[in-house]
């Protein structure tokens, strides 16, 4: 399960970022900042080859001694990060897509409501207990 | 040891070549010897052999040999590898020994210098007893050699020579001092190497032997010293590839040693040297994913090894050491052409030992506090070693080839481990952190990933903080923040700059301290309130010259130090001003400033208002606030002061406003007045002026607005209950334009489109003045509008004079014909003439300019007006001319005959839409005769209207001296022709039409005719229908108006369409007149109206003002 979740707009702000309480939070938030550098060149990449069929999740952007970084970047190019701990070998490139795809709908979700203004911090609290059920459960 | 005991050795990290060494060589004194031996040493390049050479005396003593053991049966071994080893192989014990001799075959004493030769080979072999190095002799010799096979005592001498020396064959070389010597000695070195490699190729072979006599339990040190001793030896046979196999057996063999805590170092600096060796070897190979693969393993393999606890630090140490060095291995293939990616290169490794690093600092910290802080060195010092260094790699100084588990001497290891302690306090371990952090910024930096490199910025500012070099710290600091303030990453923001608010404190920097102040208590921070609230507490005592209290998380030694620094900075007078720019922070202080319109007219006041808001958590107080303007004499008039001692107040979450007003110059007229700046005054003892240029506006305002605009919040005025919304939504306004003053005049143009070609066609220009005082100097310019096709102002000729038709002299406009003044509701005439000398539409412009005195505010200016008219008059052909010869049958005649009469018929059809009055006609001959004597004109006062055709008959006759079968002149044709005023015959018209109408609202229209004539008029009125209309009235109606009268017929129209629509077409006839045709009448008419659509009350104004 994930030790850091973010949401970051397209202008590359965060919209929301979410960490296990347990642990530096400001590490974090470096951690995914960094980590935008490898998103805006896969994006640019992908950009050149074909626009529309771009795949949405970018896999695994780059490993630390001590997490994994994953990316995923919607087609309005707000972009979800998901960290994980690089000791927790269960987890599988499927259910890091899954958890992504779920990431997506609810985020989705946030957007439709029409007293969202899109590029205001997300609020809500549904997205905010979606998010909890993926990270990991600190006892 | 040195500090860098981290270090690898210099002897692992070199490429191993053969060793070769060179003696008999006198390279000071002998000239040829010297260029042998540049020869040797000069230019070696990749593409000659790898050998290193070393010019050594005959008699030099080698390393001894030990006796070689024959058993291991009670032999313990005393540690892996032995330190000397490795530059033993590479600088000591040579794979060759070479002996240069000068001996010519032909040599006289040929027996004295052999037996000397051999002598001398013998010294050599002596002083490598029990080695396996091998000898070589060769002779320096003057003579060039004669082809092998010729010279029969050259053959005989040398085997001669090479029983004296107990050589064989192959060791016998020959070096003639000739003028190829480089090519010779690369011949020699060749043969050298071969040498090198069947020496290195027996070593292998003897270490390989000694592996039957090994068990593994005692000797398992000795697995590793033999695998890693093979290894080597390959690699100085050049064998790289079985260097690399035999490395990683080595390495799977260190690992399974016994670990315990008083070995485990030794293990981790044997396998950090194998690991470096295998990762060197494969990038060499070019294959570096099996490099960074095993890194990856070695590096999981020993993350666990600790070893001894109070001495964690060490292990910490030497991670970061294995990352770095695999760093500078990766950056070295890479300068050799290896490419790397964003997500896989060297920076990441020297990231990761920067990372290791802090982690040792810290734990430093931690152990070495154990220590008292005065502790000294125990004496004698239990890291000294009589030898000075260890005699294995990796091992304890005070248990040097101790192998068992439990250390011989607690008391010792007490010692041992303080010792270390000791010496790791005082390591810089902030200077290692940030040289490798700088490496990783440049590896960043290359590899595009500025993110990261702000982010390591950011760590090298934190450790230069703790370094206690604030200047560097800020410094580093600074210039990162501002990438992370455009990025709107705030928590990070707030944390760079709390460090920084804690250097800046450190050092008293007045204005740095400030600045990071401001922006921490702005609404970018993410602080919580309290923390906010000592913030602005501090910054209060700051604007008040007095010494903040110290940050929370600073060390109190330092604390103490910079209280003391700020008083001094306290008592410094005169430097107690500050100007701060804000604009590119998010200050605690925001500020918007516009005009309250794009434009003002010369004649109102400028209007402007500054909008202030505070984000601090208590009410700040601040005693100017000041706009300046891109003209500065109107900056007076824009400054607001505290008088006395009662201040501004801004209280926090609320916008105060500020209004200002001025009139503007009238040289100021077109001219932009922009807001170059704003400044706020602050602190009483100490002054800071927050300066914003232009007008306000911060490095998050311009986001925040954009948000406003998306939101599908209301705005506006009904946005008042969310103050948010409304200072968000605020617009700057940063410039607007002076324009001149609406002029109250009106200039009306009459005249009778379409002018005809040629004539003297007249605009009638009434200017009426509705000013409230004297128009002054009234001037006109009027004539064809400049910017058109320029073939037009040749065409086009403008006077005022009547009295004669304009030439080509008379210019295409008129400027500035002075009109007098005009007093108030009075009306000035202007009548000009234009004459078109071709067809087409022509745009003419009538400006119209005066001065007139007005007061704005109280202040009296004098400002100039001007209206401009345009027109677009279409110039088409009066008529067209024909002539035909006929006979005086009224035959049509193609040629005529001498003396004989005939008659020439000219037609002259009116294509004018106007009467055409023609005055006169008159035929000038050239060679015709006519036949009667005086011919009047038969068009003279003729009226012609549209599509009339005049003609008139020239009886003429061809006088008989003309050339027979020839083409003669006629003459010219004259027609003197003006337009036919038909003063009577044309009611006229008039209409009351509203401007504009609106959509499904009654619009009334009444039509005025009035017949001027001095007869009764018949009327036939019928009203068209239109699409865009419905409308009510007399549909069709005859009617009679006496002379005189008037007729008024009022119809509702009622628009069903908005846009511009036609109305519905009014037709008019008068049966009695058939020459005025409806088309004539219709240009009375209104044609179109702009109708509106059914808008809500509030639009009214902003259309008007459209």
């Amino acid at each position: 399960m994930a030790v850091c979740i973010a949401v970051i707009a397209k202008e590359n702000y965060p919209l929301y970022i979410r960490s296990v309480p347990t642990q530096n939070e400001l590490k974090f938030h470096y951690t995914v900042h960094t980590s935008l550098d490898v998103v805006e060149e896969k994006i640019s990449a992908a950009g050149k080859a074909m626009a529309d069929q771009r795949e949405l999740y970018l896999g695994l952007l780059y490993p630390t001694e001590d997490y994994k970084v994953y990316g995923y970047v919607t087609n309005s190019k707000v972009k979800f990060v998901i960290v994980v701990d690089s000791s927790n070998t269960s987890l599988r490139d499927n259910e890091i897509r899954s958890m992504f795809r779920k990431l997506h709908n609810s985020f989705t979700d946030v957007m439709c409501n029409p007293f969202y203004n899109p590029g205001d911090p997300v609020q809500s609290k549904v997205f905010e207990g979606m998010v909890s059920g993926m990270m990991v459960q600190v006892s | 040891m040195s500090g860098s005991q981290w270090e690898l050795p210099p002897e692992l990290c070199c490429r191993p070549m053969a060793f070769v060494a060179l003696t008999g060589l006198d390279v000071t004194y002998n000239a040829v010897h010297r260029a042998i031996w540049d020869a040797f040493c000069a230019n070696r390049r990749a593409d000659r052999v790898p050998i290193s050479f070393k010019v050594l005396a005959g008699d030099h003593e080698y390393p001894k040999c030990r006796t070689k053991r024959t058993s291991y049966e009670w032999y313990i071994p005393k540690g892996i590898l032995k330190t000397g080893w490795m530059n033993k192989h590479l600088n000591l014990v040579p794979a060759l020994v070479v002996l240069f001799y000068e001996l010519d075959w032909d040599d006289p004493q040929w027996k004295e210098k052999q037996s000397e030769c051999a002598t001398k080979v013998e010294i050599v072999r002596t002083s490598l007893q029990g080695r396996n190095t091998k000898v070589a002799v060769v002779l320096i010799q003057k003579k060039t050699p004669l082809p092998p096979g010729e010279d029969l005592v050259a053959s005989e001498r040398a085997s001669s020579l090479c029983n004296a020396c107990d050589l064989s064959g192959k060791s016998l070389f020959v070096l003639p001092h000739t003028d190829h010597l480089v090519g010779y000695i690369i011949r020699l070195e060749n043969a050298f190497y071969e040498h090198a490699q069947t020496y290195y190729y027996t070593e292998i072979r003897r270490v390989k032997s000694h592996k039957e006599f090994l068990n593994k339990t005692t000797h398992q040190l000795l697995f590793v010293r033999h695998q890693f001793k093979i290894a080597f030896f390959s690699e100085l046979k050049q064998d790289t590839q079985n260097a690399l196999k035999y490395y990683r057996t080595a390495y799977s063999l260190v690992h399974e040693l016994r670990a315990h805590e008083t070995n485990m170092l030794e293990i981790k600096t044997m396998a950090g040297f194998i690991n470096y060796k295998i990762c060197r070897l494969c990038f060499q190979h070019n294959t570096p994913l099996d490099a960074i693969a095993q890194f990856r393993k070695h590096i999981d393999l020993c993350k666990k090894k600790i070893g001894s606890a109070d001495l964690a630090f060490e292990h910490t140490a030497w991670m970061s050491k294995q990352f770095q060095s695999f760093g500078e291995l990766f950056d070295e293939a890479i300068k050799l052409g290896l490419t790397a990616i964003q997500t896989q290169n060297p920076g990441f490794y020297y990231q990761q030992a920067a990372c290791y690093s802090q982690d040792r600092k810290l734990t430093a910290q931690q152990l070495c506090q154990v220590p008292p802080a005065g502790a000294v060195c125990p004496i004698p010092d239990p890291l000294d070693t009589p030898t000075g260094g260890l005699d294995f790699y990796g091992q304890r100084a005070w248990r040097q080839g101790h192998q068992s588990i439990d250390p011989p001497d607690p008391e010792k290891e007490r010692t041992g481990i303080l010792a270390l302690q000791i010496k790791e306090r005082d390591v810089p371990h902030s200077e290692l952190i940030i040289a490798l952090l700088s490496n990783a910024v440049a590896q960043f930096k290359k590899y595009k990933c500025p993110r990261m490199k702000s982010h390591l910025m950011v760590q090298m500012g934190e450790e230069y903080y703790h370094a206690k070099d604030y200047t560097k710290a800020l410094k580093l600091l600074d210039y990162v923040m501002c990438d992370y303030r455009t990025e709107r990453w705030w928590a990070l923001l707030t944390a760079i700059l709390s460090t920084a608010l804690r250097c800046s404190y450190l050092m008293a920097n007045v204005k740095d301290y400030m600045t990071y102040c401001m922006e921490l208590l702005g609404r970018a921070s993410t602080l919580k309130e309290e923390q906010k609230s000592r913030i602005e507490k501090n910054l209060l005592k700051v604007l008040k010259n007095e010494v903040p209290d110290a940050e929370p998380d600073c060390e109190p030694s330092g604390s103490s130090a910079a209280a003391a620094l700020w008083k001094d900075r306290m008592a410094l007078s005169g430097s107690n001003e500050f100007s701060i720019e804000v604009q590119d922070y998010v200050p605690f202080i925001q500020c918007k400033a516009r005009f309250l319109a794009p434009s003002f007219h010369v004649d109102q006041p400028i209007q402007l208002q500054v909008f202030l808001r505070a984000d601090c958590p208590h009410p700040i107080s601040f005693n100017k606030l000041s706009v300046s303007l891109s003209n500065q004499c109107y900056n007076q008039w824009c400054v607001v002061e505290a008088s006395g001692q009662d201040t501004m107040l801004l209280t926090p979450g609320e916008t105060s406003c500020f209004s200002f007003n001025f009139v503007a110059k009238t040289q100021d007229v077109g001219k932009k007045i922009e807001m170059t700046g704003i400044e706020l005054m602050l602190g009483s003892g100490r002054w800071v002026f927050l300066s914003w240029r232009g007008a306000g506006g911060d490095a998050a305002s311009a986001h925040e607005a954009l948000q406003a605009s998306r939101s599908a919040r209301p705005r506006g005025p009904g946005a008042g209950a969310r103050p948010e919304g409304a200072w968000d939504a605020l617009t700057i306004q940063h410039s607007t334009m002076i324009i001149s003053r609406v002029p109250k005049i009106s200039v009306q143009l009459s005249h009778q489109p379409p002018a005809l070609n040629n004539e003297m066609y007249c605009i009638t220009l009434s200017i009426q003045s509705q000013e409230e005082g004297v128009a002054r100097e009234v001037r006109l310019t009027a004539g064809l509008k400049p910017g058109q096709d320029a073939n037009l102002s040749q065409a086009t000729h403008v006077t005022l004079d009547r009295g004669q038709v304009c030439d080509a002299s008379d210019p295409a406009l008129l400027p500035d014909i002075p009109l007098g003044d005009l007093n108030p509701g009075h009306k000035v005439e202007q009548r000009v003439y234009v004459r078109c000398v071709s067809t087409g539409p022509r745009v003419f412009l009538f400006h119209v300019a005066y001065s007139i005195n007005t007061s704005v505010d109280g202040q009296e200016i004098d400002c100039n007006c001007h209206k401009d008219e345009t027109i677009a008059i279409e110039t088409v052909e009066p008529f067209e001319v024909s002539s035909k010869f006929v006979s005086t049958k009224l035959e049509p005649l193609d040629r005529v005959v001498v003396d004989i009469p005939f008659v020439l018929m000219t037609d002259l059809l009116s294509s004018s839409p106007w009467p055409l009055l023609l005055h006169s006609s008159s035929l000038q001959l050239v060679t015709m005769a006519t036949c009667t004597p005086h011919p009047l004109s038969q068009l003279e006062q003729v009226v012609l209207q549209t599509g009339e055709c005049a003609s008139e008959c020239f009886c003429l006759q061809c006088p008989s001296g003309a050339e027979a079968n020839g083409t003669v002149a006629t003459g010219q044709y004259v027609i003197s022709w003006r337009r036919h005023k038909c003063p009577s015959v044309v009611p006229h018209y008039e209409n009351s039409l509203p401007s504009f109408g609106r959509v499904r609202e009654t619009l009334p229209v009444r039509y005025h005719i009035e017949n001027r004539t001095a007869l009764v008029q018949q009327v036939e009125m019928a009203v068209e229908p239109s699409d865009a209309f419905m409308f009510s009235g007399l549909k069709q109606v005859r009617l009679h108006i006496l002379p005189g009268a008037e007729q008024q017929m009022l119809y509702n129209y009622y628009p069903l369409m908005a846009g511009y629509q036609s109305l519905p077409q009014l037709n008019i006839s008068l049966p009695r007149c058939p020459a005025t045709d409806t088309h004539t009448l219709r240009r009375f008419l209104p044609q179109r109206i702009f109708v509106k659509p059914q808008g809500r009350e509030l639009d009214d104004a902003s259309i008007a003002a459209a």
